[in-house]
C-alpha cells in the first residue's frame, strides 16, 4: 500500500539502468530504481554488495559506466558533484580539520556566496538542530566521534539539499549512541521534510528508520518495499537471511513438513515450542538466553535445524534443563513463505 | 626496552661524544668568528666584531651572499612547482610509469654530487651553450632544483597521502568548485609540508658546493664557492670564519623551522 502512495508522489531520485565497473570489476550491475519526494530510503547489503558505490554515484563522485541519474527530474549525469542540489553526510565525516565547527558548518553557504550575516544565522540554526550549541569554536580534533557525527550532519543540512546522502553515518558510533542517533536522524528528517538516501550494512537501522527498504547483493538490488513486506515476505533466500535471521528449508525436509515441494522461509519468532500432537518433533541441541529472549537450536526429526526465539516475557522454562530434551515446534501456515529456490535467482524491483 | 645502568651510561656517553664531535667544531667556527687573534689563539684573548665588520665590507663576500641567496630562492621557488606537481600527479593518478618517475624524482638526491655536476656541466655546454645561454645563475638554480624537488616532493607527497581525497570530495559536494576547493581545502592541508619542504629545498641549496663548483661558470660566485677560494689565504681567514659562521647560521635556522612545521604534533591536526 505505502510502495502505491511513494510512487504517485513526485521523484526526487530516479536511477536508470546504472551500471558501474572498476577494472573487471561490476560494482554496480544494472540499477533502476526511484526514490520519492521526501523518503527515507535506506539502501542495505553486505560489504561489496554495490550500494555506496550507487550512493557515490548519485554524489557525482564516480561516474556511471552506463546508466543515468536523475534528481527533481532533471538528468545530472555527467554532473559535477558541485554541480547537483545534493549533500552528503561521509562515513569518516570528512570534517575539515583545519577550520572550526562553525566554519565547517559555513562552508557550503560560504562557497555558495552566501552574505556574512545569513550564514552565521544559518549555521546556528543548524548546530541547534543537532544539539551542538556552543560547539562553534571548537575544531573538530576536539570533539567525539557522535559529536563529529552531528557536525557532518549540520555541514550537509544547513545547504537545505533536495537529497540527502549518508555512507553508513552511524557506523563509528557505539551501540547507545547509534540507536539514540537513529531515532533523532529519523526525526530531523521528518521535520526538514529531505528526502534521505541512507546506505547501511546493519539490517535493523534499516528497518527501524526507513520508509522503504532496498537489499543489495552482487551490485543489484534483489528487493524493494517497505521494511515489514521485505522482512515478512523476503523475495529470496539472500534476503530471508540478510534481513533478519531465517530458517530455510528445502528438498525432502520441506516435503515432510509442509508437504509441498520448493524452498521455505519462516523466521525464528514465528515458531513456537507447543504441546500440540501435530507438531513437528525434535530434539534441543541448545539453549541461549540473551536477556529478552531465548533462542533454542532444535533439531527436527525431519532433518533440519532450526532456530528458535522466545520473549522471555513470562517465568524463564527451566532453561539448561531443556537441553537434549524432544519438544515439538508449531507454525502458522501464513508465516511459512515460499521462496524462489537458488540464492540469487529473484529480481524483483 | 629495559637497559642495565651500565648500558645506558655507555650509551649516553657515546651519545654524548658523537654530537661532541659533531658540534664543538662548528662552535669554535661560531667563537673564531669574534676572535680577537688574527691567529685564533686558544682560548681566545679578546672577542671582537671587527671581522665581522670586514666581512660585511667585503664586496666579494657580500656579492657571494646575494648570489647565494638568489640561487636558494630560485631553486626553492622551482621545487615548491614542480614538486607540488609530481606529487599530486603521483597521488591522485594512476598511470603507466608512476612508481618510475617517483623513484626518478627522488634519485637525484642520492646521486653523487659530483656525477650531477659533471653531467649537468657538459649537458649545459653542449645544449644550452648552443642556444647562446652561458652558464650562470640559471644553470646554477636548474642545478639545485635537481635534488631541491625531492624535499618538497617528498613532503607533500607524504601529506597528501595521510590526508587522503575524502575532504576534498566533502567541498565538491557541500558546492565548491575545483578553485575553491584548492583554496579553502587542499592548499591549507598541504601549507605546512609546503613551508617545511621549501626550507629544506633553501637550506640545501644555500650551503651547496659540488654541483655548484660545476654550474656556476666563470664569474659566479656563491657563498660556499667564496669560502673555498678564499679558504687559503692567510690574511681572508677571519673573514672566511665569519662568513662561515653565517652559512651555519642560514642554514640550520630553516631546518629547524621546518622540524617544527613537520613535526608529529603539528600534524595530528591536520589528519584528526
Amino acid at each position: 500500500m505505502i510502495t502505491e502512495i511513494r510512487y504517485n508522489r513526485p521523484m526526487t531520485v530516479e536511477l536508470s539502468g546504472l551500471r558501474k565497473t572498476f577494472g573487471a570489476v561490476t560494482a554496480v550491475d544494472g540499477i533502476d530504481l526511484r526514490i520519492g519526494d521526501g523518503e527515507f530510503f535506506s539502501m542495505l547489503g553486505p560489504s561489496g554488495s554495490g550500494k555506496t558505490t550507487v550512493l557515490r554515484l548519485i554524489a557525482g563522485f564516480e561516474l556511471p559506466t552506463a546508466g543515468t541519474v536523475a534528481l527533481d527530474g532533471r538528468d545530472v549525469t555527467r554532473l559535477a558533484p558541485f554541480e547537483r542540489d545534493v549533500n552528503t553526510v561521509f562515513q569518516d565525516y570528512a570534517l575539515f580539520p583545519h577550520l572550526s565547527v562553525q566554519e565547517n558548518v559555513e562552508y557550503g553557504l560560504k562557497v555558495r556566496k552566501v552574505a556574512k550575516r545569513e550564514r552565521r544565522e544559518r549555521a546556528r540554526e543548524a548546530l541547534a538542530k543537532v544539539r551542538l550549541e556552543g560547539f562553534g569554536a571548537r575544531k573538530p580534533s576536539a570533539m567525539s566521534g557522535g559529536q563529529r557525527q552531528r557536525v557532518a550532519l549540520a555541514r550537509a543540512l544547513v545547504n537545505r539539499p533536495k537529497v540527502l546522502l549518508l555512507d553508513e553515518p552511524l557506523g563509528a558510533l557505539d551501540r547507545k549512541l547509534r540507536e539514540q542517533m537513529q531515532v533523532e536522524l529519523k526525526a530531523i528528517q521528518r521535520d526538514a521534510g529531505i528526502t534521505f538516501v541512507f546506505v547501511t550494512h546493519d539490517q535493523d537501522e534499516a528497518l527501524t528508520m526507513s520508509d522503504r527498504v532496498a537489499v543489495f547483493d552482487g551490485g543489484r538490488i534483489v528487493q524493494v518495499g517497505t521494511p515489514e513486506s521485505v522482512y515478512e515476505r523476503p523475495a529470496s533466500a539472500f534476503v530471508a537471511d540478510f534481513v533478519g535471521s531465517s530458517n530455510v528449508f528445502s528438498g525432502e525436509t520441506a516435503r515432510t513438513l509442509f508437504r509441498k515441494e520448493g524452498t521455505f522461509s519462516v523466521r525464528p519468532e514465528k515458531i513456537a515450542i507447543t504441546d500440540e500432537p501435530a507438531a513437528a518433533p525434535g530434539t534441543v541441541a541448545e539453549v541461549i538466553y540473551a536477556g529478552p529472549v531465548t533462542r533454542y537450536v532444535v533439531d527436527l526429526d525431519a532433518g533440519a535445524r532450526v532456530v528458535v526465539v522466545e520473549q522471555n516475557s513470562r517465568t524463564p522454562r527451566a532453561l539448561a534443563g531443556l537441553r537434549g530434551q524432544r519438544v515439538r515446534l508449531g507454525w502458522h501456515e501464513e508465516h511459512v513463505i515460499p521462496l524462489p529456490s537458488g540464492k540469487d535467482s529473484a529480481h524483483a524491483s | 626496552m629495559t637497559l642495565s645502568p651500565a648500558a645506558r651510561w655507555a650509551l649516553r656517553a657515546a651519545m654524548a661524544l658523537g654530537l661532541t664531535f659533531i658540534y664543538v667544531p662548528l662552535l669554535l667556527v661560531l667563537v673564531n668568528s669574534f676572535n680577537g687573534d688574527r691567529t685564533f689563539a686558544w682560548p681566545p684573548h679578546d672577542l671582537t666584531t671587527r671581522w665581522w665588520a670586514a666581512a660585511w665590507a667585503s664586496d666579494g663576500a657580500r656579492q657571494a651572499l646575494l648570489t647565494s641567496v638568489q640561487a636558494a630562492l630560485g631553486a626553492t621557488a622551482t621545487a615548491l612547482l614542480l614538486g607540488t606537481l609530481v606529487a599530486f600527479a603521483v597521488h591522485r593518478f594512476a598511470f603507466f610509469g608512476r612508481d618510475t618517475l617517483s623513484l626518478l624524482i627522488v634519485l637525484p638526491i642520492a646521486l653523487p654530487g659530483i656525477v650531477t655536476g659533471i653531467a649537468l656541466d657538459s649537458a649545459w655546454r653542449s645544449v644550452m651553450g648552443e642556444l647562446g645561454i652561458g652558464k650562470g645563475l640559471l644553470s646554477v638554480v636548474v642545478g639545485h632544483a635537481t635534488f631541491c624537488v625531492v624535499t618538497v616532493y617528498n613532503n607533500v607527497l607524504a601529506r597528501l597521502r595521510r590526508t587522503g581525497t575524502s575532504l576534498e570530495e566533502a567541498s565538491a559536494d557541500l558546492g565548491a568548485g575545483p578553485w575553491q576547493t584548492f583554496r579553502y581545502v587542499t592548499f591549507p592541508l598541504i601549507r605546512s609540508a609546503l613551508l617545511a619542504g621549501g626550507l629544506l629545498a633553501f637550506a640545501l641549496s644555500f650551503d651547496e658546493i659540488i654541483v655548484t663548483t660545476f654550474t656556476a661558470g666563470p664569474g659566479l660566485t656563491t657563498l660556499p664557492l667564496w669560502i673555498f677560494t678564499n679558504l687559503f689565504r692567510p690574511n681572508q681567514a677571519p673573514v672566511v670564519n665569519v662568513v662561515a659562521a653565517v652559512l651555519i647560521l642560514l642554514s640550520v635556522l630553516p631546518v629547524w623551522v621546518a622540524q617544527r612545521f613537520g613535526s608529529p604534533t603539528q600534524d595530528a591536526n591536520i589528519t584528526d
